[in-house]
């Protein structure tokens, strides 16, 4: 079978340069990273400001080729596609940003969606097609013949994640697209990338620093200093609290709670994640 | 120091027909001293309100009063306003200028024509206010991670000495740590200097764990004005105007709905955790 994303001992690094002394400063943003993605799951990444999350999304959507080692997209090995063909890649990996605002360009809706595959050349007819079903597989065709403008920052990542879809990428990276979104429009974002992963078989990685939209992954990888440093089920990175908060992470409040219950001595399971399994916990105890 | 907004409404088309109101009857008033917490769902109006009350917005209907006085009469010095309820903007390190982050935080004060070394100090106080020592002084804005770049121009803000702080998603893009650290250092501004704060946030853990006021905007208006334990009770209300309630309140009306006699007004994780202790007779 063909790997689907691969980095092989990646190590990424750039050049600060600092003003006073004149000299150049190496940072090492990612450190020796081995990993697979596997086609078809949703991965949260999960890790602190300066962790190196997004400088692994942007290895995978070749934004940012590696200084060592080497990252596969569907077999394409970043490092070694000539500049004119990286399109490819970010095509089947397509990038959707934490501000909605900066990513839209259209004037209206249905245009903003056509933009990415106007610019690969999709002929017309085949292009108004695509259009259609990307706007209803994120639940936005009502919006069609709309401004952009007056969307609410939900609406507004879901017309995002249409250009990406309309492009048909295998992949879609996300990197913290809930940040400035309001708890219903967090919700929204989340259940349409669910969704498509679900229905359309669309690989997700999400970066987030809201830890519950981690609960419902395949997968979370935990970054720190430029390393992987927890990877596993929600359940099983979850239950590493302590840790999770050395790193300055933390963990879904029910979780926490869950702890802290445990700690008090009642006796719950490890690494609850939902309310109604610390519900149904709790229930069996009295 | 009191700021009293009496039915205050704005409207940012007036020429057209059937005007939306971005805000629609609002009155309130804040006091130094206190925490209140805003939400509200994209485009109900937040930043509209938070800037009618720093002046940066002068009400279409209504008026403010800044101790009793019309801010918005012939004559009022708006810039006293503006220094005294200080307003720090979504992403405020986008605002960053200067070359050293210790000029960059002189430069509210240096405008209000205070003497340089009185500039500094209020720089250097502000800067400690949020967690930046003396080693920041000579770096570059741009050197500075990005929790520290929020961390700066948040000082910018702070160094004017404003009566009343208004923060516009503070904590918007910062890790879980990041986001507790600069809490509690508003939290500690609001009770060591009495600085009244006004909490923007979708974040309805952030506003039930350090606000002792919640302020609910909907569609323009404001809909609730009560404790943040009395608003989250409404928690499907809450719901229906996309916003929501923190985990442990869901926590506890799944429990209550099972059968356990639990109180279900609770805001926090220890709260919480006391009660169902309780409930299950462990203590």
């Amino acid at each position: 079978m063909e790997e689907f994303i691969r980095l092989q001992d990646v190590v990424y690094e750039y050049h600060a340069y600092a003003e006073e002394e004149h000299e150049e400063e190496t940072v090492r943003a990612l450190s020796h990273i081995s990993a697979e993605i596997r086609e078809g799951s949703f991965v949260v990444v999960l890790g602190h400001n300066g962790s190196g999350k997004s400088t692994l999304a942007k290895q995978v959507n070749a934004l940012l080729l590696p200084t060592e080692g080497y990252v596969y997209v569907c077999g394409a090995n970043t490092r070694e596609t000539p500049e004119e063909d990286l399109w490819k890649i970010r095509k089947n990996a397509g990038m959707v940003f934490q501000n909605p605002d900066n990513q839209i360009i259209g004037n209206v809706v249905e245009e903003d969606v056509a933009f990415g595959p106007e610019n690969i050349g999709i002929p017309e007819e085949e292009l108004a097609r695509r259009v259609t079903r990307a706007l209803e597989k994120v639940g936005m065709e009502a919006y069609r013949m709309h401004s952009p403008n007056r969307l609410s920052g939900g609406q507004k990542q879901r017309i995002a994640i249409a250009g990406m879809l309309a492009l048909k990428p295998k992949c879609i990276l996300m990197d913290e697209p809930t940040a400035m979104l309001d708890p219903m429009g967090r919700k929204e974002v989340l259940e349409t990338v669910h969704e498509l992963n679900r229905k359309e078989g669309i690989t997700i990685v999400l970066i987030t620093h809201y830890m519950e939209e981690a609960v419902d992954a395949d997968r979370v990888i935990v970054m720190d200093r430029g390393q992987i440093v927890m990877d596993g089920t929600p359940k099983e990175v979850f239950s590493r609290m302590e840790e999770l908060r050395a790193i300055r992470m933390s963990v879904p409040e029910v979780t926490e709670l869950a702890y802290e219950l445990r700690k008090e001595g009642l006796d719950l399971p490890e690494g609850i994640l939902s309310i109604e399994e610390l519900t149904e916990a709790l229930c069996s105890l009295n | 120091m009191q700021l009293e907004l009496k039915s205050v409404s704005l409207v940012y088309d007036p020429d057209v027909q059937n005007p939306k109101k971005a805000v629609d009857d609002i009155s309130l008033t804040l006091r130094k001293g206190e925490f209140a917490g805003l939400i509200g769902h994209t485009g109900s109006g937040k930043s509209t309100l938070v800037q009618i009350m720093n002046g940066l917005l002068k009400p279409t209907e209504g008026t403010v009063l800044l101790d009793g006085q019309d801010v918005h009469e012939k004559g009022f010095p708006l810039r006293n306003l503006r220094r005294q309820v200080g307003l720090v903007f979504q992403y405020p390190e986008y605002q960053l200028f200067e070359e050293t982050v210790l000029k960059d935080v002189c430069f509210g004060p240096k405008n209000l024509g205070l003497p340089k070394e009185e500039q500094e100090e209020r720089a250097k106080k502000a800067l400690s206010r949020v967690g930046l020592d003396a080693r920041y002084y000579d770096a570059s804005p741009f050197e500075l991670s990005g929790g520290e770049k929020r961390r700066a121009a948040i000082a910018g803000v702070l160094a004017m000495e404003p009566d009343i702080l208004i923060l516009d998603e503070p904590t918007a893009g910062l890790d879980p740590q990041g986001r507790n650290d600069l809490l509690a250092e508003i939290r500690k501004l609001n009770e060591e200097e009495g600085t009244g704060i006004v909490l923007v946030s979708h974040s309805m853990e952030d506003v039930a764990a350090y606000a002792s006021r919640l302020l609910v905007m909907n569609h323009a208006r404001l809909v609730y004005d009560d404790t943040p334990r009395h608003v989250f009770e409404h928690y499907k209300e809450l719901e229906a105007m996309g916003l929501s309630a923190p985990q442990v309140v869901y926590v506890m009306h799944a429990l209550e709905a099972r059968g356990l006699d639990v109180r279900t007004d609770v805001l926090t994780i220890e709260e919480a955790k006391r009660e169902i202790l309780r409930a299950l007779g462990r203590k």
